[in-house]
C-alpha cells in the first residue's frame, strides 16, 4: 500500500430513511435515501402507508355515494377531487349542467386552488426551514377561505359540495359580499408575501437553480399543473381542453423557465393570482336559477365508460369510470395528480444535499391521500 | 499541593472580595449557587420569551394555559420531561450516551464564572476572562458529538457532524470579533471591558458585533444557522435519541448556551452592567433578554441556510470582513488613541455600512450552486 493509499480516508456510502414517520413528508411516505456524507447519491421511493383501497370502495357504493370518499383523496383540496369526479360520472350519464352551478363549481374550485397553493407555498417555505412563520400566515389567509366554504357547505375539511348535475345546495345571501372581502384581502395579501420572500437573500440561495426539472424529463414523466409549467410545458386543462366554462374567462397560464424550485414557487404565487382574476369575472357575471339539475339519486348511466379530467390545484386529476349499467361503478380509477408529480423526485435530487432533498420534494407539492388513494 | 487560596492569590489581579465570612470557599459555593440558579430561571425566561414571541410572531398565541400568562408552562415542562422514561436505544454505546449530556452542559455553565453582573460581582476575574470563554464553549461541541456518535443513529451523526463543522468555521470569525473589543478595551477580562465602555463597544465596533452576533448565532444553532437540529431534515438532529432528562438536559444546554452568547454580547458590546437608574445586575438582565429576543427575531424570520452555504458564510463572507475589522481596530487604536469618540464612532459606522454593503454585492450564497 502506497502512502496516498493510506492517507486517503475511506468512505462509504450509507442508507438513511427518510419517513414513513419524519417531520417533513408531508405525510406517511417513505424515501430510502443513499447519502455519500450529505450528498444524496440516489432515492428510492417507498408509498403505500395510506392506502385504503378508495378505489375498489366505489364499486361497493352508489354514483352520489362515492363523493365524500373523493374528499379523503386530496385532502388539501377536496372540492376539486369531487368536481372531478362529478365530471366524469356527468360526462357518463350524459348530464346537463345548469348554468349557476357551472358558475358555482367555477368560483369553488378557483377557491380551492387558492388555499391548495395557501398550503403548498407555506409548506415548501416551511421545508426549507423559515421555522413556521409563512406557514401559520398561509393557514391564517386559508382560513378565510375556508370560513366561505363553511358557509356553502358547513364544512371545513371535507367538503362533500359537488354533486351530480351541479352541487349541493345555493349559495347563502352572505356569500357573494363575502367573498368579494376575501378578494381584495386575498390580492393585498399575495402582494405583499411576495415582495417580503421574492428578495430574501436565503431563500433564493435555497431555492434558484436547485432541483432543476428538464422541460423533456417533465414531458416524458408526465409531470403536470403548476410542477410542469414552472419548467416551461405550456399545460394547462383550463385553457388546453376546457372543461366546465373555463372557456369564457380570462386569465393567463403562468410558466417558469428553469424548471427549479424558485420557478415552482413562483407560478404558484403567480397562479393565486390568476385564480383571484377568474373569480373576480366569475361572481360579476354569475345569473340566477337552480344550482342542481334534475338528477335521480339512484342514476344508472348507461353501459360504457368515460374520462373526465381537470386542473386540479396540484396537476392532472382524472377519473375513469366504468360503467356496468347498475347504480355502482364497474371500475373507478383515479388519475393521481400527487403519485406522478412524485416520479421526477428521484431524477431532481440526485447530487444535491440533505436539505436540498426536503426542499424539493415540499415544491412538488403532494399530499399522500392522493398518492397512496 | 497548593490550595486554591494560594492559587487565586498568584493571580495577577484580584478582585475578589477577601472580607467576606469563610474567605473564597465561601465566595466560591455562594457564586456557583448562585450562578446555577440564575442559568435555570433565565432558561425558563428566555424559554417563555421564546415560545410566546415565536407565537406572537407567527400569528398565535404561544403556550398561554399554565399559570397566569402561561408562566409557568416551562415548569410544567421540566416536571413531564422528570418523569419521562429514560430510552436508551439498542446499539448505543451506553456511557458515551450517558455522558454526552453533561459533557455539553457543563461547559456552558462554566461560562458564567467570568460574566460580571455588576462591577467585581463575578465567580473568578480572570484576567484572561474572554479567552477563557472562547476556549471553554468550544468544550460543549464535544458533548454534541458524544451524543451524534453515541446514540447510534444516522440522524443525529449528520446533526453533530454539521455542528463540529459549522462550530471548527464560526469560531475564526467570533475570536477576531473579540479581538477588536479587546484593543479598544486594552484588558481581556471581562469585569474591565465592561468598565473601559463609558460608551458601549457597539458603537465603536458595529461591524465586529455584527460579526459576532452572526458568529454566534451559529455556533449555538439558532436560525438560520440551526443545522443540527433542523428538524425539518433530521427530525431532531444530534438529541434525536434522547428522552427524559437527558433530553431536559440537552434543551437546557441550548437555551443557556443563548444566554450565555447573549451575555458575553452584552457584557462585550452593550456595556454590561452599567447604566442609568436602575440596579447593574438589573440592567444586566435586561440587556440579556434585550439580546436574545433579536435572536427569537431571526428565528421567526429566516429559512435555514445550507451546509455549504453555511461554510461560505463563515469563511467567504465574516472571517475577511472580521480581519479587515480587526486591522481598522488596530490602526485607529495606534494611530488616533485620543481621538474624539464621536468621530471615530460615525467612521466606523460608515466603514460597516460600505463594507457589508459591498461585501454582499461581492458575495452571494451560493445561489443553489453546489461544489461537492
Amino acid at each position: 500500500m502506497t502512502t496516498t493509499e493510506m492517507m486517503t480516508l475511506k468512505t462509504e456510502p450509507f442508507v438513511l430513511n427518510f419517513g414513513p414517520v419524519h417531520p417533513s413528508t408531508h405525510g406517511v411516505y417513505r424515501m430510502r435515501a443513499t447519502l455519500d456524507g450529505e450528498v444524496i447519491l440516489d432515492i428510492e421511493p417507498v408509498v403505500g402507508y395510506l392506502h385504503r383501497g378508495i378505489e375498489k370502495l366505489s364499486e361497493e357504493r352508489t354514483y352520489s355515494g362515492f363523493i365524500p370518499l373523493t374528499d379523503r383523496l386530496d385532502y388539501i383540496s377536496p372540492m376539486s377531487n369531487n368536481l372531478g369526479y362529478c365530471l366524469a360520472v356527468e360526462k357518463l350519464a350524459g348530464i346537463k349542467v345548469p348554468e349557476r352551478a357551472e358558475y358555482l363549481r367555477v368560483i369553488i374550485a378557483e377557491l380551492q386552488r387558492l388555499a391548495n397553493h395557501c398550503i403548498a407555498v407555506g409548506s415548501f417555505l416551511n421545508d426549507t426551514g423559515a421555522y413556521y412563520t409563512p406557514f401559520m400566515y398561509a393557514f391564517r389567509e386559508r382560513e378565510k377561505i375556508v370560513d366561505l366554504f363553511d358557509m356553502v357547505c358547513g364544512q371545513r375539511l371535507t367538503y362533500n359540495y359537488m354533486r351530480i348535475g351541479g352541487v349541493s345546495q345555493d349559495i347563502p345571501d352572505e356569500f357573494l359580499p363575502a367573498l368579494k372581502k376575501l378578494v381584495e384581502q386575498m390580492s393585498r395579501w399575495v402582494e405583499e408575501y411576495d415582495f417580503l420572500l421574492m428578495q430574501n437573500e436565503i431563500l433564493l440561495a435555497r431555492t434558484k437553480g436547485v432541483g432543476i426539472l428538464p422541460r423533456e424529463t417533465a414531458i416524458n414523466c408526465g409531470i403536470s399543473g403548476p410542477v410542469a409549467r414552472a419548467s416551461g410545458v405550456n399545460w394547462d386543462l383550463r385553457k388546453n381542453d376546457p372543461y366546465s366554462i373555463y372557456d369564457r374567462f380570462e386569465f393567463d397560464i403562468p410558466q417558469g423557465e428553469t424548471g427549479d424550485c424558485y420557478d415552482r414557487y413562483r407560478v404558484r404565487v403567480e397562479e393565486m393570482r390568476q385564480s383571484l382574476r377568474i373569480i373576480k369575472q366569475a361572481m360579476n357575471d354569475i345569473p340566477a336559477g337552480t344550482v342542481r339539475a334534475d338528477v335521480p339519486h339512484l342514476i344508472r348511466p348507461p353501459k360504457g365508460e368515460a374520462y373526465a379530467h381537470l386542473e386540479a390545484p396540484k396537476g392532472e386529476l382524472g377519473y375513469y369510470l366504468v360503467s356496468d349499467n347498475s347504480i355502482a361503478p364497474y371500475r373507478c380509477h383515479i388519475r393521481p395528480t400527487s403519485l406522478i408529480n412524485l416520479t421526477a423526485l428521484r431524477e431532481m435530487v440526485k447530487g444535491w444535499k440533505v436539505a436540498d432533498l426536503i426542499a424539493i420534494f415540499g415544491s412538488i407539492d403532494i399530499t399522500m391521500g392522493e398518492v397512496d388513494r | 499541593m497548593a490550595t486554591p487560596e494560594l492559587l487565586i492569590q498568584n493571580l495577577p489581579m484580584q478582585v475578589v472580595p477577601p472580607d467576606w465570612p469563610g474567605g473564597y470557599w465561601w465566595h466560591w459555593l455562594f457564586f456557583t449557587v448562585i450562578l446555577i440558579a440564575f442559568v435555570l430561571t433565565m432558561v425558563m425566561g428566555v424559554i417563555y420569551i421564546e415560545r410566546r414571541g415565536l407565537g406572537r410572531m407567527q400569528s398565535r398565541l404561544g403556550p398561554n394555559r399554565t399559570g397566569p400568562f402561561g408562566l409557568l408552562q416551562a415548569v410544567a415542562d421540566a416536571v413531564k420531561v422528570l418523569l419521562k422514561e429514560n430510552i436508551v436505544p439498542d446499539k448505543a454505546d451506553k456511557l458515551v450516551h450517558w455522558l454526552a449530556p453533561v459533557v455539553a452542559f457543563v461547559p456552558v455553565l462554566m461560562i458564567f464564572a467570568v460574566i460580571p453582573f455588576q462591577n467585581g460581582a463575578l465567580l473568578a476575574d480572570l484576567n484572561i476572562g474572554i479567552l477563557y470563554v472562547v476556549a471553554i464553549s468550544s468544550v460543549a461541541t464535544v458533548g454534541v458529538f458524544m451524543a451524534g456518535w453515541g446514540s447510534s443513529n444516522k440522524y443525529s451523526l449528520l446533526g453533530a457532524m454539521r455542528n463540529v463543522a459549522a462550530v471548527v468555521s464560526y469560531e475564526m470569525p467570533l475570536v477576531l470579533a473579540v479581538l477588536g473589543v479587546v484593543l479598544i478595551a486594552g484588558s481581556l477580562s471581562m469585569n474591565q471591558i465592561v468598565v473601559a465602555q463609558d460608551i458601549p463597544f457597539i458603537l465603536f465596533q458595529p461591524l465586529g458585533f455584527l460579526i459576532f452576533f452572526a458568529a454566534g448565532c451559529a455556533e449555538i444553532n439558532r436560525s438560520p444557522f440551526d443545522l443540527m437540529e433542523a428538524d425539518q431534515e433530521l427530525v431532531a438532529g444530534f438529541h434525536t435519541e434522547y428522552s427524559g432528562m437527558k433530553f431536559a438536559m440537552f434543551y437546557l444546554v441550548e437555551y443557556a448556551e443563548a444566554i450565555a452568547i447573549s451575555a458575553i454580547i452584552t457584557t462585550l458590546f452593550l456595556g454590561g452592567w452599567r447604566g442609568p437608574l436602575l440596579p447593574p445586575w438589573l440592567w444586566f438582565i435586561v440587556k440579556v433578554f434585550i439580546v436574545f429576543f433579536f435572536m427569537v427575531w431571526t428565528r421567526a424570520t429566516f429559512p435555514r441556510v445550507r451546509i455549504d452555504q453555511l461554510m461560505a458564510l463563515a469563511w467567504k463572507f465574516l472571517f475577511p470582513l472580521a480581519l479587515i475589522n480587526l486591522f481598522v481596530t488596530a490602526i485607529q487604536v495606534l494611530v488616533w488613541p485620543d481621538a474624539l469618540p464621536w468621530i471615530v464612532i460615525i467612521i466606523n459606522i460608515a466603514i460597516m455600512v460600505i463594507l457589508v454593503v459591498s461585501w454582499s454585492k461581492l458575495f452571494k450564497l451560493g445561489w443553489g450552486r453546489l461544489n461537492v
